[in-house]
């Protein structure tokens, strides 16, 4: 059976200030939805409550991870489960080299697994790696840099991806991918999150814009405002918003 | 790396298991608690010293009686020199075998890992367990090129003209109180001399070990760098956990000749509950390269500023600390640099860490004096705080008579962002695995300077301290 994730009437605060206003939303392996939303609407807000963030305060409602309580749990345990995100800011980590990162995340996930585990051996570590950086057409020397340190944004983006090919979630939310990206960027990021799409793995796409949703193909679009989720379709729903932009609906709901 | 998971599971046992065990006391002699004029007579009549040493012992334990303690830094107001045992002599004989070495002392040292080191990767080593040093070889092949690597005492036997040439050339007995203290009563540490020329590729190594409780360790240090030679100098040193305090107080003396490079590192991991109070100094002459590598992870209270003279044209001098603040630790700690002649260079690299209330300072003092024109010199403080109890002080003092110089100096503060171990933990790390994460990428830079043995040693010690273990 396949892994979903479920939100169910998610209200969040920030510093005290309602954001979410009861989220309803599932997501199952195999499916690509993206969330669309004007600025301050809450989808970043989502994106890291779904994570685990801790100034995200959960005032209400429930997540579920494959029958699992997420809201339960803290980010590591979240992320072991299968949950992954995508940062649209990555923070760097000064000193810690990305190849030596994501032995130490893999190591941590295995180790949580099974308390005994040594570790992956290093050159099994080494082979996937270059596996999942030639499958993003990625130089190998990208590895031996310090995590984010100087990055371009399109290469923090870049980033982010090779770690969701190589921790392998079976949910993964992108939030605000697309930001920052030139055109070329954009096309190489959405590449990247083609090729680790199949029936094994979900995502949800956060974005502002109908840019990425070109090269990311949605079977479901959702739309925020004001924190609750106000319109679901297919990918025309899309389309519909970039002709309309976000006042009809602003309109339709009286806000 | 299975090797790595094992030994971090054996650091769990944390430093009281690893290093803090002590071993009963067999000595051949144990002078009384306390300082006074017989004391210094009666260490110097132990030793068979001549006259001028005896003499020097004397002129600066009038001046360490007379001297007020400093008025900066950290608070020394704990210590009691009257509850001290300033010479205690463990076995009769300094060897150069093993296996001549008293069994509960071979064993300190066996669980230390000294000999085991020793085989496989140094060019020699001493070890000195309490006041004297009860162990030294240097390898056959280094001997024969002329390399002296000795205790300070056999050093003044052996070679009493080249050890009355320099003894207390670079740091007067005068300098501060803890040198005077040290050069009253001061027992052990190493002398060495490499010849003209001569480049030991493998490190030398000293390994310093307190067992007694209110013991005194007061190891003196000389190393004698010839023209266009090299040596790396290692120490390390380590002490039961006791609920009263000792105090370490050494000098290490360093002259570089022309062309000469040494380097010095050190890794003190002291318990908890010994003062740490040391002075090193190096002098470095045309185009020597002087280069201190000082890592501070234990005691209760360490303040230590190694120190490089720039004496002639083209010298080079570089201090790169990391300290690292835990439960109850102070560290006050830095480096200083004098430019005394054109077309020097220096460098100063700091980083520390504080965790739990710990208290880590950065105090260094660069100074360029008039004439020293064309001197380049860069300062680098970074200090990461890893809660809000945590403390880091920077004192950074820049005293610059010449005006064709250039100078550049940063400092940053950081603590572990709330968004650092989010994103970390968003991978799967713990929260303690995310924390450990940040700190060793904000130490690489320097741990990538040690050979791969201090290296993983270091990194060892960190994460002993990250655990949160009392010592």
């Amino acid at each position: 059976m396949s892994v979903a994730l479920e939100i169910r009437n998610l209200h969040v605060n920030v510093e005290d200030q309602p954001i979410l206003r009861g989220v309803n939303l599932t997501i199952k392996q195999g499916e690509i939805h993206a969330l669309m939303g004007p600025n301050g609407s809450g989808k970043s807000t989502l994106a890291y409550t779904l994570m685990g963030h801790p100034a995200y305060e959960v005032t209400n409602g429930q997540i579920f991870f494959d029958g699992h309580e997420l809201l339960e749990m803290e980010a590591d345990e979240r992320s072991q489960l299968g949950l992954f995100l995508a940062f649209q800011y990555p923070v760097s980590i000064p000193g810690v080299t990305l190849a030596n990162f994501l032995r130490q995340a893999i190591n941590a996930r295995r180790k949580a697994v099974n308390p005994e585990d040594k570790g992956m051996p290093i050159p099994e570590f080494r082979n996937l790696l270059k596996e999942k950086m030639d499958t993003l057409q990625m130089d190998h020397s990208f590895a031996g840099r310090y995590l984010n340190e100087g990055f371009s944004g399109g290469e923090k983006k870049r980033a982010e991806i090779l770690q969701m090919a190589t921790l392998e979630p079976k949910i993964a939310v992108l939030d605000e991918t697309d930001s920052g990206l030139d055109i070329d960027a954009l096309r190489i990021v959405s590449d990247g999150v083609n090729k680790l799409y199949g029936p094994e793995l979900g995502v949800l796409v956060i974005t502002h814009y109908q840019r990425i949703l070109n090269y990311i193909k949605p079977q479901y679009v959702h739309i925020l405002l004001n924190g609750q989720i106000v319109e679901s379709g297919g990918p025309e729903l899309a389309l519909t918003l970039e002709e309309r932009g976000y006042d009809w609906l602003r309109e339709k709901n009286g806000s | 790396m299975s090797e790595e998971n094992t030994e971090l599971q054996a650091l769990k046992s944390g430093y009281k298991e690893k290093y803090g065990f002590y071993v009963p006391e067999n000595y051949v002699f144990k002078a009384r608690k306390g300082l006074d004029e017989q004391i210094v007579r009666e260490i110097s009549w132990m030793k068979s010293e001549p006259e001028w040493m005896l003499e020097f012992r004397l002129k600066a334990l009038k001046h360490f009686q007379q001297r007020p303690m400093p008025n900066w830094g950290a608070d020394l107001s704990g210590i009691d020199f009257d509850n001290i045992y300033y010479f205690v002599r463990a076995t009769d004989k300094e060897v150069a075998d093993w296996d001549m070495v008293p069994d509960e002392i071979k064993e300190t040292f066996d669980k230390l890992g000294i000999p085991e080191a020793e085989r496989k990767f140094l060019a020699g080593a001493g070890a000195q367990y309490e006041s004297e040093v009860v162990y030294h070889k240097v390898r056959e092949d280094l001997a024969r090129q002329g390399v002296i690597f000795l205790s300070m005492d056999d050093g003044l036997r052996e070679h009493p003209d080249l050890v009355k040439q320099y003894f207390g050339t670079v740091i007067p007995f005068n300098d501060n109180k803890f040198a005077a203290l040290n050069s009253a009563v001061w027992s052990g540490g190493s002398f060495i001399y490499v010849p003209k020329g001569v480049k030991v590729e493998m490190p030398l190594q000293a390994y310093f070990r307190i067992n007694t409780q209110n013991m005194g360790q007061f190891e003196r240090t000389l190393i004698i760098v010839d023209e266009d030679a090299f040596v790396h100098y290692v120490e390390g040193c380590t002490a039961p956990i006791y609920s009263s305090d000792s105090l370490h107080s050494a000098v290490v003396e360093i002259i570089v000749k022309a062309g000469g490079r040494c380097r010095y590192t050190t890794i003190q991991n002291w318990s908890n509950n010994v003062y740490n109070l040391v002075t090193k100094r190096a002098v470095a002459y045309r185009n020597a390269t002087m280069e201190w590598v000082d890592g501070n992870l234990g005691s209760k209270v360490t303040m230590k500023y190694p120190a490089v003279y720039l004496m002639e044209p083209g010298a080079h001098g570089e201090v790169l600390s990391i300290a690292f603040a835990g439960k109850g630790q102070v560290q006050d700690a830095g480096g200083k640099v004098v430019h005394g002649a054109p077309n020097t260079t220096s460098k100063i690299t700091s980083k520390s860490i504080s965790k739990d209330g710990g208290q880590a300072s950065y105090r260094g003092l660069l100074k360029v004096y008039e004439g020293a024109s064309g001197s380049k010199s860069n300062v680098v403080c970074d200090a990461l705080l890893l809660d809000e109890h945590s403390r880091s002080d920077t004192y950074p003092y820049i005293e610059i008579d010449e005006k064709d110089v250039t100078i550049g100096h940063e400092a940053s503060v950081s603590k572990v962002g709330e968004d650092q171990l989010f994103y970390l933990m968003s991978r799967g790390l713990t929260e303690e695995q995310a924390n450990a994460m940040v700190v060793n990428g904000f130490i690489e830079p320097l741990v990538k300077e040690l050979p791969m043995e201090y290296a993983m040693e270091l990194n060892r010690l960190i994460q002993l301290q990250m655990e949160g273990s009392i010592g």
